[in-house]
């Protein structure tokens, strides 16, 4: 256990978060998306940009499926006029917060004092009505795949719906889970999102509405994948002591977790029905005094509805392999259950803004401003975590 | 049958020994000449006594289906849906894994713990023929490493 005034998590905080407009498709401008965003959280935060000396974003000047990546760096540096201290972005990190965790480090060591931190992503609108293409599809029969991706799009399998659906399967297979138990994630969500007037889809699902959609990868219909959208969402972190007389009662950073003991590949993890979130989730434990039965609310990442159901055994909620049993039913993970899970209604339902909804929605509960939605009981700590397969990262927050 | 649509690998000198072992009909994996562990994928040394000099390998070809899923999305003009994607872990070391198509039984046939042997699918190429490494089930406990043109199913049946 390293001691409480090594940690750097207790010198930093969240003291500003803000989204843009959020929609399926929404057709503006990606980098206006993100900016909307980044002012939005500034002003949460009681700061100016004059006051913004870090910059931190996932995944950065990156080629990925279109729309992945609405705005770099450098594109939110320049935009604004930021004078910075300190900046970073890139893929390679502990999951999308992981370039949160980054802004924690920064503060935490002194390079910074206030770090704007985003996401951007316009999956939407590039991604069009025409269905969702695979990864390299859009290249044409000249592409060849290189690096990680040539041990999987020569056999068809160009999309982490394909890779982490054989994890799933095999979960299902050791476990006896099933797809009645994972059905509970997708309609909790959307429970959720009826609650919240910036979701993408807020009509009710039943559980025949699940198993009427058409299927994608087994045991994956379509209702166990996110839905693409366009929208921003940007947080400030602050170090503690300049987070004093700010607009808004700080968020205090508990715990992170960022370790990845396995190897890093989608195939190739030790455990094939485990992922990198095992080994993220449990280094946060050992960098706090609280335990898994502290948390009032989970925002837990379901790019995938599995992925969810995985971090939930991955953060000690249940044992390893008693996800199925946990969720079955949905009465624990409901709004009024005893781990409020994706009270915004998750990326199944309030649409892929890729890992930094469920940290933007863990502030919203903590600080009580969640509206109809709002867990009672005035949550006093959440748990925001985000990734799946190699890619895993973890917060642990308290008011 | 035509030849379906693939994405194919770029061929490097690391990669070469895997994506063409197919050409004799063996499937082929980097090899640590000092601790005899297979390193997939390939790199330059020895992942566990990072000795360098791997050399090519031939295994038998026979390996275990570790984890599946049938797909039904249509990702990439090409395949003929739905198709199955498969782990499987190879005889000779089980922690060595591939992504891979089970091929020569419906797709809803293939069953974790399922026996298979490998069966290559041949891509002419100006840059360097390729040979996907397939998997079908396994005829008999010995069966190996047949060499066919393309698999009777016209690939991911």
């Amino acid at each position: 256990m390293i001691p409480p005034e090594d940690r750097i998590e207790q010198r930093s905080c969240i003291t500003g978060i803000g989204q843009s407009q959020i929609g399926r498709r929404l057709h503006r401008n990606p980098l206006d998306l993100t900016l909307e965003a980044c002012l939005a959280a500034i002003e949460d935060a009681g700061l100016t940009t004059a006051d913004i000396d870090g910059l931190s974003t996932y995944p950065g000047m990156q080629v990925g499926n279109p729309g992945f990546n609405g705005a770099s760096a450098t594109d939110v540096h320049d935009a604004l006029r930021l004078e910075l201290d300190w900046f970073d972005s890139g893929i390679e990190t502990a999951g999308q917060l992981g370039s949160v965790i980054k802004a924690c480090l920064a503060v935490g060591a002194g390079l910074a004092n206030h770090v704007l931190c985003f996401r951007s992503v316009w999956e939407g609108s590039a991604q069009g009505s025409g269905g969702r293409g695979g990864i390299g599809s859009e290249n044409g029969p000249g592409f060849r795949a290189s690096g990680m991706l040539q041990w999987t799009l020569p056999f068809a399998a160009p999309s982490a719906a394909i890779w982490l659906a054989l994890v799933a399967n095999c979960h299902f297979h050791r476990y006896g889970t099933t797809r009645e138990q994972l059905a509970q994630i997708a309609l909790n969500g959307r429970r959720n999102a009826g609650l919240n007037p910036d979701a993408i889809y807020r009509t009710p699902m039943s559980m025949e509405d699940y198993f009427a959609a058409r299927m994608i990868s087994s045991p994956f219909c379509l209702f166990d994948c996110d839905v693409p959208c366009d929208g921003a969402t940007a947080v400030v972190v602050s170090r503690r002591e300049r987070a004093r007389d700010l607009r808004r009662p700080p968020v205090r950073v508990e715990a992170v977790g960022t370790a990845l003991r396995g190897r890093p590949s989608w195939d190739q993890f030790d455990d094939l029905a485990a992922m990198a979130n095992r080994d993220a989730a449990a280094h946060m434990w050992t960098r706090t005094e609280l335990k898994p039965a502290d948390v009032d609310v989970a925002q837990l990442y379901d790019g995938f509805s599995f992925l969810a159901l995985s971090w939930i055994e991955a953060l000690g909620f249940c044992k390893v392999g008693e996800g199925g049993p946990f969720i079955e039913g949905g009465g624990r993970i409901a709004r009024e259950g005893e781990l409020p899970l994706n009270t915004h209604g998750g990326q199944l339902s309030a649409g892929r803004l890729h890992g930094y909804g469920f940290l933007h929605e863990a502030v919203v509960q903590l600080r009580g401003d969640g509206g109809e939605r709002q867990v009672a009981g005035s949550p006093e700590v959440a748990v925001a975590a985000a990734g799946g397969g190699p890619t895993s990262g973890c917060l642990l927050l308290t008011r | 049958m035509p030849v379906p649509f693939r994405i194919l690998p770029r061929l490097d000198d690391l990669n070469r020994p895997f994506w063409q072992g197919g050409g004799s009909g063996e499937l082929t994996f980097l090899t640590c000449p000092a601790c005899d562990r297979i390193q997939h994928p390939p790199q330059p040394l020895c992942a566990f006594c990072h000795a360098r000099g791997l050399v090519p390998r031939a295994v038998s070809g026979r390996a275990r289906v570790a984890a599946v899923t049938v797909n039904y999305q249509n990702w990439m003009p090409g395949p003929e849906l739905p198709y199955a994607v498969a782990i499987v872990e190879i005889d000779e070391d089980p922690s060595v894994r591939l992504t891979t198509n089970i091929v020569g039984c419906p797709a809803a046939d293939v069953t974790i713990g399922m026996p298979v042997q490998v069966v290559f699918e041949h891509h002419p190429d100006p840059h360097g023929d390729v040979w996907l490494p397939l998997f079908e089930p396994a005829a008999t406990p010995t069966d190996s490493g047949r060499r066919v043109s393309l698999s009777p199913a016209g690939g991911v049946a």
